[in-house]
């Protein structure tokens, strides 16, 4: 009985510990070989270059194109899910009746279960189409319906989180409103949605580290091109679709074209290590404490 | 007993949790200006018939009502009575002292700000006109700008007391406002009830006998749904009618 004890607990502790030891080893790879590129690229070129064309014969390696296309996807996919996240999440907490609530919201879940690729080739051969019969500058491969399908994608993560946050408000605060005379409107607005802030802050942060994160919708459907532009209508190319490009190209390993993918990543894991950290301080430090 | 004015009717009112009848025809008038204190051992209705007064009732999946509500010979269950117009007629104070999380000020203007009063002078003296009402402005009157949850239980369930009075209804029902709080938050809530009561009609839900004996005029015992006894405070708890009333009343049960 010790014995198998003893087995149990070890294998517990094992598997803890190769979690943990596969982030540090990831962390590790993408660390050493950031340095190797940056002992060769100034890490002031890498920031401060308007251009990104490692794989040219005139290299340039300004990561801030690649920044630009990754920022605006996100701008426009949260621009999308936030309001679109929010309105579900109050309609299902102040309007609908539990039944229905029951119902619809695994049905919204659905959303976050079709796979990206799928979102990328709906974009590409659907979304874009449609906005090209009323916007006429739209190029084949943009910003514009990559960030919009994206939105989509993480509605139901702004939508989900939020309704949790808002329906941990306690019901007292609800009936206080209520009971002032509030319309369901003034409630959900005035009260609830502000009572909930940091919830609802945390989803977005979270929905916007998983937009950055994004690759495939982007990869298929913004195009291939780093660009340093806000410009929405035209091809782009964000963090994730660069090394997507390097990785299934013919670059060889061990060249300087071959790290900048690790410097790519390494920027990506800073942007999305330092929101998730973000939005763990946030739900620490900004928690309404109600008891 | 004899209702020189009355404010607020019942009359033949059932209510309905689902398949649960949790009120049993109820007949009652409560005078204007006056305090009437419903007591009865859990689960008997009183909150459920308090909260029926600025239908409060109405968001719970299953209830429903058979019978009328009046206030001022009004019925307010009719299809054409708006419920936030109602409610700012019919103020509440609930068991758990509830201010929402916003500064003071913010709280006690909210029933203002919601009208769409923007004026910063009403506002203002409104403030604090409803603070003083509710005997809390001494106390927060330089910390008007600081959070409401950093107050103590009995100075938010004044405060909260206050955002009610600043909407200035003529019915306050309060449900069990005192059973969260220290002794000396109740007296001092319920020396407020007394000096409410010039101005508005007052029915509180309580638990406490003593309570009930200090506060009100007019007290009515309810028990499993229905209204056994009602009559002036005094004479109920010295000469109780029914053997029910005079069980609970000494502490046999409840």
């Amino acid at each position: 009985m010790r014995v198998q004890e003893k087995i149990i607990e070890g294998l517990l502790w094992l598997s803890a510990a190769i979690t943990i030891l596969i982030t540090v080893s990831i962390i590790w790879v993408l660390l050493s070989e950031s340095v190797l590129f940056f002992s060769e690229v100034s890490i002031v070129r890498f920031l401060t270059e308007k251009e990104w064309t490692p794989l040219f014969a005139e290299k340039k390696f300004g990561i801030m194109p690649l920044v630009a296309g990754t920022f605006l996807t996100t701008v426009i996919a949260i621009a999308v899910a936030l309001p679109i996240g929010l309105t579900i999440a109050i309609y299902l907490n102040e309007y609908a009746n539990a039944r229905f609530k029951t119902f619809i919201k695994p049905l919204l879940e659905v959303l976050a279960t079709i796979p990206t690729v799928v979102y990328g080739f709906f974009a590409l051969t659907v979304v874009t189409p449609f906005l090209q019969s009323f916007i006429p500058g739209l190029a084949g491969f943009n910003a514009l319906s990559a960030g919009i399908v994206m939105g989509i994608m993480i509605i139901p993560m702004i939508s989900s989180l939020s309704e949790d946050a808002i329906s941990a408000v306690p019901r007292s605060l609800r009936e206080a409103a209520y009971g002032m005379g509030s319309t369901r409107l003034q409630t959900a607005f005035g009260v609830m949605v502000p009572a909930a802030s940091s919830g609802i802050l945390v989803s977005v942060i979270l929905a916007i580290s998983r937009a950055v994160g994004e690759t495939m919708i982007v990869a298929i459907a913004a195009g291939q091109q780093p660009r340093l532009t806000l410009n929405p209508l035209v091809p782009i190319e964000t963090i994730t679709t660069y090394i997507v490009q390097v990785s299934l190209g013919d670059v060889p390993h061990g060249s300087l074209e071959y790290r900048t993918i690790f410097a790519a990543g390494m920027t990506l894991f800073v942007f999305t290590f330092l929101l998730n950290n973000l939005s763990f301080w946030i739900k620490k430090k900004y928690q309404e404490k109600y008891d | 007993m004899n209702i020189k004015h009355s404010k607020l009717e019942a009359i033949n009112l059932d209510a309905y949790y689902g398949d649960f009848h949790a009120l049993k025809s109820i007949n009652i008038a409560m005078e204007e200006k006056a305090v009437t204190a419903f007591i009865g051992p859990s689960g008997c209705g009183k909150s459920t018939f308090l909260r029926t007064f600025n239908r409060m009732n109405d968001y719970i999946d299953g209830f429903r009502i058979e019978g009328q509500i009046l206030l001022d010979g009004r019925d307010i269950y009719t299809d054409d009575v708006r419920v936030d117009e109602l409610r700012k007629e019919v103020g509440m104070v609930f068991q758990k002292p509830n201010p929402f999380p916003k500064t003071i000020y913010e709280n006690v203007v909210y029933g203002l700000r919601i009208q769409g009063i923007k004026d910063k002078k009403i506002l203002q003296e409104t403030c604090e006109k409803s603070l003083q009402q509710a005997a809390l402005w001494n106390e927060v009157k330089d910390k008007l700008d600081k959070s409401a949850l950093a107050l103590s239980g009995g100075q938010q369930q004044r405060l909260c007391i206050a955002r009610a009075l600043a909407i200035q209804p003529s019915v306050i029902l309060m449900d069990e406002p005192a059973s969260a709080l220290d002794p000396i938050s109740t007296a001092k809530i319920e020396d407020l009830i007394y000096e409410l009561k010039k101005d508005y009609t007052i029915v509180i839900v309580t638990h406490n006998m003593q309570q009930a004996g200090r506060v009100s005029d007019h007290t009515a015992f309810f028990y499993m749904g229905e209204l056994v006894e009602y009559a002036k405070t005094k004479t109920m708890f010295t000469s109780p009618k029914d053997t029910r009333t005079q069980n609970y009343i000494t502490g046999r049960f409840g």
